[in-house]
């Protein structure tokens, strides 16, 4: 190391990018993440169509023209897996995105008012965690119909809390440091703190917890496929492949295997990534 | 720790109140009714049904006759099995849920704590990788991928086990391996972590330090501390157990209560669903307090923030 490069120093963000590139695990998630989605996003150009059926064929184990064989409706296996890769890469992808605005926003202002508006707010956050889920959802989803874009809110409505008291605690521990004074010392409005000053500094957390968020909206929206509340046909995601899947796993064990092995994968690697980042960024394993 | 024990089941109180009244209005509010079936019922017969559930009555009238019946321990008719209460379905299906369940919890912790201490005991090494990469599987197979593959070989290729059903201690066993893989493998990751971060503490220096066996360090030492994470988890973790899984109860046709969680919302049988609400919420807020009196006895400091 020269002397130049020792004075500069290193910000917080390039050491724990240091830390994360030698953690092979975590570059090895990251990079098959990047490689399933592309495939998943590329992929259906290029396949066979994936709701094109032919019924003559069947349901055929892999062969040369159809790499993981095709369903019982004679549709390429290998197109419905990609193509279900999008839905789900996406629900998993938007529903966290719904889950981290709230959970951050509603964190962040519970963590910051303190006081009778932060143990009203946890309260309510108590109730919601004692809901069965499964019941809240399937409500949703019956009450508002089976539409992909309620799918995304369902799940994001639901997966919130978590983040919120991630946030909460965090910002509970930061707002009382120094530059905080000295950001309201100058002046400055509660909303410029919180948005400019505090959501900036709990972004470590975060930024884990997402990662780690994004495979378990990923198994709700599988969960809900096998209820029946999934997208639906000619729509596929993992999920319905799945569910499809196992119930005919006795004859036709692909259907099953396939799309069960990829969902399993993007899960492992997102994981992977998820844990080497909270080891490169040096949060404390805190889940709940 | 009565005190604290009374002061936190008041507490509760509101919270379960909260709760029936949030999803009494929301199921109401729910399009469909526990009547409208595929075979539609003329308007007479509609009408007595609604009259001997009560039905006929304003809503608000309906939630205080709720109310005052579950206060006396009643959770009412059931709407979709006519001749049977919500009070004796539970009673009939909560045992097989809660016994699967128990047996699940014990396959999690038999193979998930030492996992767990053992990979952080030998941390960043070949057997860490071995051990966490063996948790995360269990984390990244969901239950329906992993059921119905435990079912392709065991049942029908090995033929050792019955696909479904439950009958003899033989019909435990592929059940309880799927639900419990996925609380080992959390629980594996847990322990890792809690200990990792005890293994590094002044007081395990200063026990080894006196010349205190590695395993008597371990396992006396350590790993009181390293289990907090690990009680946190474990008591929503219990509750949930306990009260039945959706999908390992429809995989193996187990006659649960974990699947009326589910079909009694699709049947709009609403006292049913909120008696599993009911009970489902009851458990956790149960369990939650244990857990923080468990905590207190795990770490002694607790007891004085």
């Amino acid at each position: 190391m020269s002397p130049d490069e020792a004075e500069r120093g290193h910000s917080l963000w390039s050491d724990a990018w240091h830390r994360l590139r030698r953690n092979r695990l975590a570059i090895a998630g990251g990079v098959v993440i990047l490689v399933l989605a592309a495939a998943c996003a590329a992929g259906p150009i290029f396949s066979q169509s994936y709701e094109e059926q032919n019924l003559d064929l069947g349901a055929v184990p892999p062969s040369a023209s159809h790499w993981l064989g095709t369903d019982t409706l004679g549709r390429d296996l290998l197109a419905r897996t990609l193509y279900g890769g999008r839905i789900s890469i996406t629900v998993g992808l938007v529903a966290t995105f719904v889950a981290l605005t709230i959970g951050v926003t509603y964190g962040a202002v519970a963590g910051f008012a303190g006081g009778k508006v932060d143990a009203v707010m946890m309260r309510i956050v108590d109730i919601l965690y004692a809901l069965p889920f499964a019941i809240f959802v399937i409500l949703l989803m019956v009450f508002f119909g089976r539409n992909i874009f309620l799918l995304f809110f369902a799940i994001g409505a639901v997966e919130w809390l978590t983040m919120a008291r991630i946030v909460r605690g965090q910002v509970m521990s930061i707002k009382r440091m120094e530059f905080i004074e000295a950001a309201r010392a100058l002046g400055l409005g509660r909303r410029r703190i919180i948005f400019r000053h505090l959501i900036p500094n709990v972004l470590g957390p975060v930024i884990v917890y997402t990662t780690l968020t994004i495979p378990a909206v990923m198994l709700l929206e599988a969960f809900l496929s096998f209820l029946g509340l999934g997208v639906q046909a000619p729509m596929s995601s993992w999920g319905v492949l799945i569910k499809d899947g196992s119930e005919k796993m006795e004859e036709f064990w692909w259907l099953l295997v396939f799309p069960g092995a990829l969902f399993s994968l993007t899960l492992f690697s997102l994981n992977f990534l998820g844990d080497g980042l909270r080891d490169a960024l040096d949060v404390r394993a805190s889940k709940d | 720790m009565i005190r604290f024990v009374a002061q936190r089941l008041l507490q509760t109180i509101p919270v379960v109140w909260v709760i029936i009244t949030a999803t009494f209005f929301m199921i109401r509010f729910v399009p469909g009714g526990p009547f409208t079936a595929e075979r539609a019922v003329t308007p007479e017969i509609m009408r007595n049904l609604e009259a001997h559930y009560g039905m006929n009555k304003p809503l608000y009238r309906q939630y205080l006759d709720y109310c005052s019946s579950i206060l006396r321990g009643d959770l009412g008719p059931s709407f979709k099995y006519p001749t049977r209460s919500v009070n004796e379905i539970i009673a009939e299906k909560l045992p097989v849920s809660a016994e699967l369940g128990l047996w699940s919890l014990a396959v999690a912790l038999c193979v998930g704590l030492p996992l767990g201490v053992l990979a952080a005991v030998k941390r960043n090494t070949w057997v860490d990788y071995v051990c966490s990469s063996f948790a995360m599987t269990g984390v990244c197979i969901p239950t329906f991928v992993m059921g119905p593959v435990l079912i392709l070989v065991f049942a029908i290729h090995l033929g050792w086990f019955n696909a479904s059903g439950w009958y003899g201690p033989i019909d435990r066993v592929l059940p309880s391996l799927t639900l419990g893989s996925v609380y080992a493998a959390y629980i594996a990751r847990l322990t890792r972590g809690g200990m990792l971060e005890v293994l590094s503490q002044d007081y395990i220096r200063t026990a080894r330090a006196k010349g205190a066996s590695e395993a008597r360090v371990i396992l006396r030492h350590a790993l009181r501390g390293g289990l907090t994470p690990v009680v946190s988890f474990l008591g929503p973790a219990i509750a949930g157990i306990v009260t039945g899984s959706f999908v390992i109860e429809t995989i193996f046709q187990i006659p649960g209560i974990g699947r009326e969680f589910v079909n009694s919302a699709f049947n709009r049988d609403y006292t049913l669903v909120l008696g599993t609400v009911v009970l489902y919420a009851g458990f956790i807020i149960g369990m939650n307090l244990a857990v923080d009196v468990v905590q207190v006895w795990l770490n002694p400091k607790l007891k004085f923030e």
